[in-house]
């Protein structure tokens, strides 16, 4: 076994994701406290100048090969099994995103290792790893502590900053060569689906009224719509509003959403899960109202009311139609 | 074609939870439970596929304190078969032990395709949906949002982030962790829930194999103080309304 820090690196279309360079940063101070090399492994076809740029890395380990052009949940998951196996690292790092959460899980049943998922902290104590997950839709955090000496952990976009895992550098770059048995394969990428286009681009509003699931009922959204009016703004929202199809998707904020960065962001019955935090935590002025006091939407918010948003969202747009 | 859908109860987050005496686990004397919303949408794409297709479709969970009654609710919603694993395993399961209780029930059925949620809001070690497949060794794909069958394969829809999606073809069996179904889950009246209670039964399975501990355990829970904490604006309704303009008025934002 190394003491090695491992990082699965993101790619999608040739360019690689900012969780990679936040899990480089975080797996950089890690190797160091193992007393191992920071290594990261990126799979694709023809995307080897992505390798150099992780300059943070000792080295990185680049599997090529024309069935991993597109992710596909099978192919990467038997390649990295292939790798994970001979390499032996004492920490494998992977993003909480939707390929990581596909993967993660996976390895830790195909190499017996155990996993702890949704990681907001990592630290070593003694030489052992202790990770800090949030949990229960980030109302509660959790320390888990490992029986055995290595481990994998997939950790929420945002923890860790990307400016961290940045550095110029010129890692080595070692070509690593994938078996033939990817070819058989019971999954089969078809084809990537854009967003749809010609609604409002949430990503470009100074001004975002945000619902969550505190609205209650599709027969409620006018109620906010018409703040979001008032105000000047456009209405966005937390996954379960899309999920319910009472907003389309390109106005879901967070993970599976986009990322926004208004002058003013106004959450009005959120109670702000990791995956909704993530999205939204950069904007400049951040109002959040909900009836629990304790929803996790608070700590982030610069503002908050404990209130019914049925009581306060009416009056406040009647106020401002004066 | 045969559809197993595993169901989870969460705690209803809804909910104040507080963490017990140990410090160490949820304080579960007064928790109230629901049924993992993820594994509602996975419920509903199932339904949704039998009456498309004709499914047969069949829920299962593990032994759980009330677990009988979100078993008769999926019932009464058009699951066609009810099952329960039972075991002695408390309410400190890790996720790798749930889902290979599960796989060893699941691996005696007849199956074509086990869809469940994408993940629950207490799975530490990792989430039901992978972990089942590869103790099955299954194909298996995740934060899925829509599911077709054509020519005995799935279509699944892959979500990534910024709203880009993407479509795979998947070999049958497999399970398919579900993110969203392509509808808004339906809704069982008491008075069909009641009925479920009377005309169906809830075959009890016991679990061949499961183990506790997943290579990890919780060492300490605390309640997240992660960000800055906002100041909060308190007083009457128009008190409160006046304050919040200011603030924002304050920042030069023009309303």
């Amino acid at each position: 076994m190394s003491n090695d820090v491992l990082v699965i690196a993101e790619q999608l279309r040739g360019k690689l994701e900012d969780v990679t360079f936040e899990l480089l940063g975080k797996g950089k101070d890690l190797a160091v406290a193992f007393g191992g090399n920071l290594v990261s492994v990126l799979l694709g076809s023809g995307v080897r100048d992505l390798a150099a740029r992780m300059g943070t890395a000792q080295k990185v380990l680049y599997l090529d090969h024309d069935q991993l052009a597109e992710y596909n949940p099978e192919t990467y998951s038997k390649a990295l099994v292939g790798v994970l196996k001979s390499r032996n690292p004492k920490l494998v790092l992977c993003a909480n995103t939707s390929m990581g959460m596909d993967l993660a899980a996976g390895l830790s049943v195909d190499l017996d290792i155990p996993l702890v998922a949704y990681a907001v902290g990592l630290d070593v104590e003694n030489g052992q790893l202790a990770a800090t997950s949030q949990l229960y839709g980030g109302k509660v955090s959790v320390e888990s502590e490992f029986e055995g000496d290595r481990y994998i952990v997939s950790v929420i976009a945002g923890s860790f900053p990307a400016e961290n895992g940045k550095s110029a550098g010129s890692p080595e770059i070692e070509d690593v060569s994938v078996q033939d048995f990817i070819h058989d394969t019971r999954i089969r990428f078809k084809k990537l689906i854009e967003p749809e286009a010609g609604d409002v681009d949430i990503t470009q509003q100074p001004v975002l009224v945000s619902v969550g699931r505190g609205i209650q009922s599709a027969d409620n959204i006018p109620i906010v719509q018409e703040l979001a009016d008032a105000l000047g703004g456009a209405l966005s929202s937390s996954r379960p509003i899309v999920d319910n199809k009472w907003l389309p998707k390109t106005r879901q904020v967070g993970k599976s959403g986009v990322k926004v960065r208004p002058k003013l962001y106004l959450a009005v019955g959120i109670s702000g899960a990791p995956e909704h935090i993530e999205g939204m935590k950069d904007s400049e002025l951040i109002i959040a109202i909900n009836t629990d006091p304790g929803a996790p939407i608070f700590d982030y918010a610069h503002y908050g009311i404990t209130a019914d948003l049925f009581d306060i969202v009416p009056a406040l747009t009647a106020k401002l139609k004066g | 074609m045969h559809i197993v859908v595993p169901l989870k109860q969460v705690p209803d987050l809804v909910e104040e939870l507080q963490i017990d005496e140990s410090g160490k686990d949820l304080n579960r004397e007064w928790l109230k439970y629901k049924l993992n919303e993820f594994d509602e949408h996975a419920l509903e794409e199932a339904l949704l596929l039998k009456d498309e297709l004709g499914c047969q479709v069949t829920a299962i969970a593990l032994e759980a304190e009330d677990i009988d009654k979100t078993l008769f609710t999926a019932a009464a919603k058009g699951a066609d078969k009810l099952i329960k694993v039972m075991g002695n395993w408390g309410t400190s399961l890790s996720g790798h032990g749930a889902a290979k209780a599960l796989a060893s029930v699941i691996k005696g059925m007849q199956y074509d395709l086990i869809i469940t949620g994408v993940q629950a809001a207490d799975d530490r070690d990792g989430q039901i949906a992978v972990l089942l497949a590869h103790y099955l060794n299954l194909p298996h794909v995740s934060v899925v949002t829509g599911v077709r069958i054509a020519e005995g394969k799935a279509l699944a829809q892959k979500e990534y982030s910024g709203g880009m999606m993407a479509e795979f073809e998947v070999d049958l069996p497999a399970v398919l962790g579900i993110q969203a179904a392509r509808e808004t889950p339906r809704y069982a009246p008491v008075s069909r829930v009641r009925q479920a209670m009377k005309q169906t039964s809830i075959e009890e399975i016991p679990a061949r194999d499961f183990v506790m501990s997943a290579g990890s355990s919780v060492r300490r829970m605390f309640k997240p103080v992660t960000g800055h904490g906002a100041q909060m604006l308190a007083g009457s309704t128009e008190e409160i309304i006046d304050n919040l303009l200011n603030v924002i008025r304050e920042r030069g934002i023009k309303l």
